[in-house]
C-alpha cells in the first residue's frame, strides 16, 4: 500500500442537539484523489472542519504521517500543511485577489514595516497562470463572480503547497468548463503528491475524478472503496443505508386542480429572471435546483422579503400586491426560512410564546392583554398534534432538538391561519430520525388542504416528497416534471442548463 | 514602486471614491456658500481659525476610521482625549515632570484605554458599542477624579502650549502664520494613512472588516489584530487629548463628551463604511473639514449654536443614507 498522509480514527463530535460525528473515521494516501460522500447531515463537513482546525473533537486520534497531532486552530492546519476550501466561500471582499490569495502570511518590505505588494501580485500572478486565469491580481475580490471567487479560493489553497487539500462541493458554483480547470488542477496536484479530499454531492464527478471513495451516512464511516471497482449505484445504496422515508407513505395522491398561488413573470435583478409558476390546493410543488440557483429569492420574492423588479402574484385567482412579510401573512402565506435559529424562532422564548408569535392579536382580551388561557390552550394542542417533544410548553425553544423546533414553526404558522406554506429547506440540519416524521406532517398537512413549497437541495427528499418538481438553474426555472417524470438524472441536468 | 503604489490603492479607490468626491465635492460647494455670503469668511484669520479648529476632531477621527473600518465603533474617543489631557496636565503641572514625558504620558493613556477596549471586545466578547459606552464613563469619571473636578492649567510651563500654538510655518513663510496644531493633524494623517495602505495592520484593519470569520479561517490571529486596531485608535485619541490641551493651555476634565459624535460624522461623511471594509484617511479628513467649515459658516452668518449642532446631525443621517443606498445597489 502506499504511503499513508492521514488517518482519522474514532472522531467525534457533538452540537447542540445533533451528534455530528460519531465514531468517524478516515484515511488519505499520498497523491490521491479522495472522494467524501454521504447524505446532508452525515457529517463530511463536519469532520474536514475538524481536520482543517475550525472545530474541536470531541474525541478521537488524527495521526498525520505516522504522527498524532492536535490541531486546535485553523493556523496550525495550516502550518501542518492542511488546507480546506470552505463551501461558503471565505474571501475578504474589499480585498484584491493577491491580498485574499496572501492573508495571512504577507511578506514584507526591506525594513520589515511595510508590506511587499509587488511581490504578492507577482506570486499571484503566477499561480493564476498556473490555474489558465487570466486576471489582474490586483482586482477586488467583490467585483468577481461567484465562479472566479471560487477559482481565487482555490489558488489561495494553492499557494500554500499543502500536502493535504480539502475541497467541499467545489464545483456547486462552477460551470462545465471550469470544473474541468479544477479538475486538471486536482489531477496536477495528485501527480504531485499531494492528498486532495472532494467533497461533492455530484456521484458522476466522483467517477471522473477520484481514485478512492469513502462514505458517511448519519456521522458514521460506512466503507472506503476504490472508485474503479464501484458503481454509482452502490455509492448511493451506501450513502442512504436504511431509507430514510420508510415511515412517510408512498408519493402522496393527486391534489386539486384548484390554483391557491400563481406567480408570472417575477425578475429581479441577476437573482431572478422572469420565473412563473403554480402551485394547486394541497400540493407539495418541490424546488430544486444547484446552491445559488434563485429557490430561495423566489421564495423571498413571493413572501416578499426583497422588492421585485416587475412580476404578479395571485393569491386564489386574486392579483396581489405583497410589498412586506406582514402583507404575505394576510394573504395565508408562511416562509419558513432555513435558518430557522435565526429567521425562524425566538430561541430564548417558550414553545408557548413561539407558537403564538405571528399571530398574538388573535389572543388579545378586551385591554390589550394577551389572554393566556388561550394560548395556552392552543399551544397545548399543536404540541400533541404536531408530536413535539418537550417536556411542556414552557420549554424555552433553545432547549429542543432541530427537528422539534422546525415543529413549532410550523406550529406557529398553522396557528396564524396560513395555508400556502413554503419551506426553505425544511430537514436542514435535523437528525435522520426525526427527518420522516416532518416529512410525514408535510404529508399531513398536503392531505388537509394546505399548499406547500417546499425548496430542497437534497435531491432524495424532492423525489419522494413532490407532486412536482420544479428546478432552477441560474434565476431561471429551467423545467417543471411530474412525479412521475422526475428523476435524479433529469433533475440534475435541469439545474446545470446555464444560458 | 509604481505598481507596488496602484495595488495597495485599488481596493480603496473604487467603491467608496464615489462618497469621496462627493464630500468634496460638497466642501467645495460650502466654501463657495459662505464665502459669498459672507465677505468675513475667506479672511487668513478665520481660515487658519478653522484649520485649528479641524485639528482635535481631524486626530480624533483618524483613530476611529481604523475601527469603523473593521466594523467596529469606539464611542470612548472623546472623554478618553479628556482623561489624556488631564493626565497630561497631573505629570507636566501636578508632579512637576518634563513636557515631554507629559505628553509621553497622555499618549500612553490613551493608548491604553484603547487597548482596554480592544481587550474587552475582542476576548470578552463584549460589543463594540456597549464596550466603548462603558469606557466613555470610566473615562469621564477619571478625568474628574484625576483633576478633582477643575481644569489644570499649564501657566508655569508656557513652552506646552508653544509647541502647538506658535507656528513652524510663519516662521519659515512670514504672515503665514499657521498654528503647528494644523501640521500635527496632517502629520498624524498621511502617518494613519501610511498605517492603513502599507502596513500589516492595515491590511488586516480591512480584512477584519470586509470577513472577519475568513479572516480567522486565514490563520489570521483576529483578536491580537482587533486589540491592536482599538490600541492604535486610543493612541489618536491621546494625542488629540495632548494636542487640545496645549492648545487650551489647560485640562479641561469635562471638555470630551460629543467629541466622539463629530469624529464619527467626518469619518462617515468621508465615505468610511459602517458596515465595514471601506474607508480612507483622505475622505476622513475631508469629512472633518466638512464639519468644521460647516459649523464656522454658520457661526459667521450668526446662526445659534443651538442650530449648528441641528444642521451637523442632519448632515450625518444624510452621509449614512448615501452610504447605505450606495451599498444597495
Amino acid at each position: 500500500m502506499a504511503d499513508v498522509v492521514l488517518k482519522m480514527e474514532n472522531i467525534t463530535k457533538a452540537f447542540p442537539g445533533v451528534q455530528a460525528l460519531d465514531g468517524a473515521q478516515l484515511e488519505l494516501l499520498r497523491g490521491e484523489v479522495h472522494a467524501l460522500v454521504g447524505e446532508n447531515g452525515a457529517g463530511k463537513s463536519t469532520l474536514m472542519k475538524v481536520l482543517a482546525g475550525v472545530y474541536a473533537k470531541d474525541s478521537g486520534r488524527i495521526v498525520l504521517k505516522g504522527k498524532e497531532v492536535e490541531i486546535p486552530s485553523p493556523r496550525a492546519a495550516q502550518d501542518l500543511g492542511i488546507c480546506m476550501i470552505h463551501q461558503e466561500l471565505n474571501l475578504m471582499p474589499h480585498l484584491t485577489i493577491a491580498q485574499n490569495v496572501f492573508i495571512g502570511r504577507e511578506p514584507r518590505g526591506k525594513l520589515g514595516v511595510t508590506l511587499d505588494e509587488k511581490a504578492i501580485n507577482e506570486q499571484t500572478v503566477q499561480i493564476l497562470d498556473m490555474l489558465h486565469l487570466k486576471l489582474d491580481p490586483r482586482t477586488r475580490v467583490g467585483s468577481l463572480t461567484v465562479a472566479k471567487q471560487q477559482m481565487v479560493e482555490i489558488a489561495k489553497a494553492l499557494s500554500f503547497n499543502s500536502s493535504i487539500l480539502i475541497m467541499d462541493e467545489p464545483t456547486a458554483a462552477l460551470t462545465e468548463s471550469e470544473i474541468e480547470e479544477l479538475f486538471r488542477v486536482c489531477r496536477h496536484l495528485r501527480d504531485e503528491g499531494t492528498a486532495v479530499v472532494h467533497i461533492s454531492h455530484r456521484l458522476e464527478e466522483i467517477k471522473q475524478i477520484t481514485d478512492r471513495v469513502t462514505v458517511m451516512r448519519d456521522g458514521k464511516y460506512v466503507d472506503t472503496v476504490l472508485t474503479k471497482d464501484t458503481s454509482i449505484d452502490r455509492i448511493i445504496s451506501m450513502m442512504v443505508g436504511r431509507t430514510i422515508f420508510e415511515s412517510a407513505p408512498e408519493v402522496p395522491e393527486r391534489p386539486s386542480e384548484e390554483i391557491v398561488l400563481e406567480a408570472k413573470h417575477i425578475t429581479r435583478g441577476n437573482a431572478l429572471k422572469d420565473v412563473s409558476f403554480q402551485l394547486k390546493k394541497g400540493e407539495i410543488l418541490g424546488f430544486s435546483g444547484l446552491v445559488g440557483a434563485g429557490r430561495t429569492e423566489t421564495a423571498r420574492a413571493i413572501f416578499g422579503a426583497d422588492t421585485v423588479d416587475s412580476g404578479e402574484v395571485f393569491v386564489k385567482g386574486k392579483k396581489v400586491a405583497i410589498h412586506s412579510p406582514t402583507d404575505a401573512v394576510k394573504y395565508g402565506i408562511a416562509y419558513l426560512s432555513e435558518d430557522r435559529k435565526r429567521y425562524g424562532l425566538t430561541l430564548g422564548m417558550d414553545v408557548e410564546t413561539n407558537t403564538v408569535l405571528a399571530s398574538f392579536d388573535k389572543f388579545l382580551g378586551a385591554l390589550g392583554t394577551i389572554n393566556e388561557s388561550k394560548t395556552k390552550e392552543i399551544a397545548n394542542t399543536y404540541v400533541k398534534a404536531l408530536a413535539i417533544k418537550t417536556p411542556s410548553i414552557k420549554q424555552k425553544a433553545k432547549n429542543l432538538s432541530g427537528g422539534n423546533q422546525q415543529k413549532i414553526i410550523i406550529g406557529k404558522w398553522l396557528t396564524a391561519d396560513t395555508d400556502i406554506l413554503i419551506f426553505d429547506e425544511p430537514t436542514r440540519g435535523i437528525d435522520v430520525g426525526a427527518k420522516s416524521e416532518i416529512y410525514k406532517l408535510l404529508n399531513d398537512l398536503a392531505k388537509q388542504g394546505k399548499s406547500i413549497i417546499m425548496i430542497s437541495s437534497e435531491l432524495p427528499e424532492v423525489l419522494r416528497m413532490s407532486h412536482r418538481v420544479i428546478v432552477m438553474c441560474e434565476g431561471r426555472i429551467t423545467g417543471q416534471l411530474t412525479a412521475g417524470e422526475a428523476n435524479q438524472e433529469k433533475i440534475m441536468t435541469l439545474a446545470t442548463q446555464r444560458s | 514602486m509604481e505598481a507596488t503604489t496602484k495595488a495597495a490603492k485599488t481596493p480603496l479607490m473604487k467603491s467608496d471614491a464615489a462618497q469621496r468626491i462627493l464630500a468634496f465635492a460638497a466642501l467645495i460647494l460650502l466654501i463657495i456658500v459662505f464665502s459669498v455670503a459672507s465677505p468675513n469668511f475667506l479672511k487668513f484669520e478665520n481660515l487658519v481659525g478653522i484649520l485649528l479648529a479641524t485639528a482635535v476632531n481631524g486626530i480624533l477621527a483618524l483613530g476611529v476610521t481604523f475601527v469603523i473600518i473593521t466594523s467596529g465603533i469606539d464611542l470612548s474617543i472623546g472623554t478618553v482625549m479628556s482623561l489624556s489631557a488631564v493626565m497630561t496636565g497631573v505629570f507636566i503641572t501636578d508632579m512637576g515632570l518634563p513636557i515631554p514625558i507629559g505628553i509621553l504620558g497622555g499618549l500612553l493613556t490613551g493608548t491604553l484605554a484603547g487597548l482596554l477596549n480592544g481587550v474587552i471586545i475582542a476576548r470578552l466578547k463584549v460589543p463594540p458599542f456597549i464596550a466603548t459606552l462603558g469606557m466613555l464613563n470610566v473615562a469621564k469619571g477619571l478625568a474628574l477624579v484625576l483633576s478633582h473636578l477643575k481644569p489644570i492649567y499649564f501657566n508655569d510651563t508656557p513652552g506646552f502650549n508653544q509647541l502647538v500654538m506658535s507656528s513652524l510655518i510663519g516662521s519659515i513663510i512670514p504672515g503665514a502664520d499657521v498654528p503647528n496644531a494644523v501640521l500635527i493633524m496632517f502629520g498624524a494623517a498621511i502617518l494613519a494613512a501610511f498605517i492603513l495602505n502599507k502596513t500589516l495592520l492595515g491590511r488586516y484593519t480591512f480584512a477584519l472588516g470586509s470577513n472577519e470569520e475568513a479572516t480567522r479561517l486565514s490563520g489570521v490571529n483576529v483578536n491580537k489584530w482587533k486589540i491592536i486596531v482599538y490600541g492604535l485608535c486610543g493612541f489618536f485619541s491621546g494625542l488629540a487629548g495632548v494636542v487640545i490641551a496645549a492648545r487650551l493651555n489647560s485640562a479641561q476634565p469635562a471638555l470630551g463628551q460629543g467629541y466622539e459624535l463629530d469624529a464619527i460624522a467626518a469619518a462617515v461623511i468621508g465615505g468610511v463604511s459602517l458596515s465595514g471594509g471601506e474607508g480612507t484617511i483622505l475622505g476622513t479628513i475631508i469629512g472633518a473639514f466638512i464639519i468644521s467649515v460647516l459649523s464656522n459658516g454658520l457661526r459667521i452668518l450668526s446662526v445659534p449654536q443651538e442650530w449648528q449642532t441641528v444642521v451637523t446631525g442632519a448632515i450625518v443621517i444624510l452621509a449614512v443614507y448615501l452610504d447605505i443606498a450606495r451599498r444597495r445597489k
